[in-house]
């Protein structure tokens, strides 16, 4: 039972094995994903495109500037819950990564996976979003000629969601998981601009700065530039630089959090 | 490792103050101390998790600073505290720990099959973690740490919380693995757990070594910790006082201490008053503290005795523990 002793596996095979585990995990257990994950969303749709529409609380079309911002919602919320709770708890409680850190790869490499799959799972969630829109809505916004655009901005917003997870789940203490996460997620939640176009917000003028500050605005407003252009939006390139920089901002901090707790 | 420092930021003292040692392949080594001692840093360090202030450090002849990765490849860790993976089963803890490390799938679930059947888990295989009681958590560690043959295994306070069947269980394990040429570092506050596996110990208290060598070495060199206890029957105390005198004499022998009657010091019933004796007819119990070999003293001092027309009733060797050693090197108890 003994290995070459120089024997030391290829980063990306020792990446992919990890990879591997947690593609097996959520495999586990798909049903308790999706419902995790599609809940909220839903349940926003429902409420305010389908229930509010249906009693002429909104005005027509308020669905079609819905469904793009809720796409948005569910691409970053989706990846930031996937990294950021369990990351918590596995090194504050269950130190279940701990056989991860120690496996041959370079602890960069172990975040890295933590941000990839979380992206993934978040760019299951947010397709699985279209076909409940089209059931909920009857029709959703859609244009084929914007999916170059569409997919960057999904992409984007999805690794964003786990940029900001790295971040908050390297920071916070688990003791404290539960006022922290009320206390960022929330508003998270409501300030990037899923329910309302941002430029429409131009009266109400110290909340439209508040929104600016939220990465997950350009989210929004990329994707209605993409799904959707009637609405008034911030222009695509402006999403896609803000959200290019925020992601190598948000990633650098949330890779260093990372060595901080992997590596005393 | 070498000379290694660890400070933590905001604390005023080091962690590991400049703690050099080196173990060969296929020992088994004990870092003895109390809680706080540096035992845990020290290890922190040599499994890649915790960065050293200055010193250099190696395991397995690989840098464990400059290439952490390919040491990381070479050794395996046993927390006190289970680390399994919970979402996964026993079975998978194990495969997918090889494959983290590289083990091809064959090989890994033909090990996986043959590590569960070795440590009594294969009935359970398909379980998950949770269900698992501490002594079958850290049976699962073992046999994950072994998935990926590593040449150091390290385990921390490994019978912390292990019934007594368990402890045995785990160390026929390790000795197992010690014979196959594994070596296997251990941080631990118990004594009996030291002497019983470590070829060495390394006793720390304040982020320092204090002392390294063999467990034998360490008790032989409590000054007075060895000790030999004589009975006899003395009828006159004169000759008694005698005896004291004769035995104080040899050579090796530190001091002399008169003790009480045997009940009173093996504690059955509530200590007796010290009764005077009736003249003429008495028991006379002596401890020496002997710097050298207690056995070899054990023929003077019956000569000596016979000089004196008396005969030994009971002999009984006293050889210190790790323990004595502890608080030799530090003034205080270990726990």
């Amino acid at each position: 039972m003994s290995a070459a002793p120089d024997a030391v596996p290829s980063q990306g095979r020792v990446f992919l094995a990890v990879l591997q585990r947690d593609a097996y995990v959520t495999w586990g257990e798909f049903h308790v994903f999706l419902a995790q994950v599609i809940l909220q969303p839903f349940f926003l749709l429902f409420v305010f495109g389908k229930v509010l529409g249906s009693l002429g609380y909104t005005r027509p079309g308020y669905s079609a500037l819905l469904f793009p911002g809720l796409l948005a919602l569910t691409a970053v919320i989706t990846s930031m819950q996937t990294l950021a709770f369990p990351l918590v708890i596995e090194f504050g409680w269950t130190k279940e990564i701990e056989d991860r850190l120690l496996a041959p790869m370079s602890t960069g490499l172990v975040a890295a996976e933590k941000v990839l799959f979380a992206a993934l799972r978040s760019l299951i969630a947010t397709a699985v979003m279209i076909p409940i829109g089209i059931l909920v809505l009857g029709s959703i916004p859609w244009r084929w000629s914007s999916m170059p655009l569409f997919l960057a901005i999904v992409l984007l917003g999805s690794i964003l969601g786990a940029a900001l997870g790295l971040v908050l789940g390297t920071l916070v203490k688990p003791n404290r998981i539960n006022i922290v996460f009320s206390l960022v997620f929330t508003p998270l939640l409501f300030t990037g601009c899923s329910q309302y176009p941002w430029p429409s917000l131009a009266r109400l003028r110290w909340f439209q700065v508040i929104t600016a500050a939220n990465p997950m605005t350009y989210v929004s407003e990329g994707m209605r530039a993409a799904l959707n252009p009637a609405v008034p939006h911030i222009r695509p390139w402006i999403c896609l630089l803000v959200l290019t920089v925020s992601l190598v901002i948000l990633c650098a901090i949330g890779v260093r959090g990372f060595y901080r707790r992997a590596i005393d | 490792m070498v000379d290694l420092v660890k400070r933590y930021p905001k604390s005023p003292v080091n962690a590991v103050d400049g703690v050099s040692f080196e173990v060969q392949p296929g020992e088994v080594f004990g870092l003895l101390g109390p809680n706080g001692a540096g035992k845990t840093t020290t290890v922190g360090v040599l499994t890649t998790r915790v960065l050293p202030t200055s010193g250099t450090a190696s395991v397995a002849g690989v840098d464990v600073v400059r290439d952490a990765v390919r040491a990381r490849s070479r050794l395996a860790v046993i927390p006190q505290r289970s680390n399994l993976d919970r979402a996964i089963s026993i079975r998978n803890n194990l495969v997918f720990h090889a494959a983290y490390h590289g083990v091809p799938a064959k090989e890994r679930s033909r090990r996986a099959d043959e590590l569960l059947g070795q440590f009594g888990l294969l009935e359970r295989a398909n379980v998950k973690p949770d269900m698992f009681s501490g002594g079958q958590a850290q049976r699962v560690m073992v046999a994950r740490a072994l998935m990926h043959a590593p040449q150091v295994l390290f385990l921390d306070e490994p019978s912390t919380g292990l019934d007594p069947a368990a402890r045995l269980f785990l160390w026929d394990r390790l000795r197992e693995l010690r014979d196959r040429g594994v070596t296997l570092v251990l941080t631990t506050h118990d004594m009996d757990e030291a002497a019983e596996l470590a070829d060495r110990v390394g006793i720390m208290d304040h982020g320092k070594l204090l002392a390294l060598d063999t467990p034998e070495a360490l008790m032989r060199s409590v000054p007075g910790g060895t000790t030999l206890e004589l009975t006899m029957r003395v009828d006159d105390p004169q000759v008694a006082e005698r005896a004291v005198a004769a035995l104080g004499a040899l050579s090796q022998v530190e001091r002399v201490e008169r003790l009480g009657p045997v009940e009173a010091s093996l504690g059955l019933g509530p200590p007796a008053p010290p009764q005077p004796t009736p003249q003429g007819a008495g028991e006379l119990r002596v401890r020496l503290y002997v710097s050298g070999d207690a056995p070899l003293l054990v023929a003077p001092a019956a000569t000596a005795l016979t000089a004196l027309g008396l005969a030994l009733n009971d002999v009984k060797l006293g050889i210190p523990t790790l323990e004595d050693v502890f608080i030799d090197l530090t003034g205080r108890a270990l726990r």
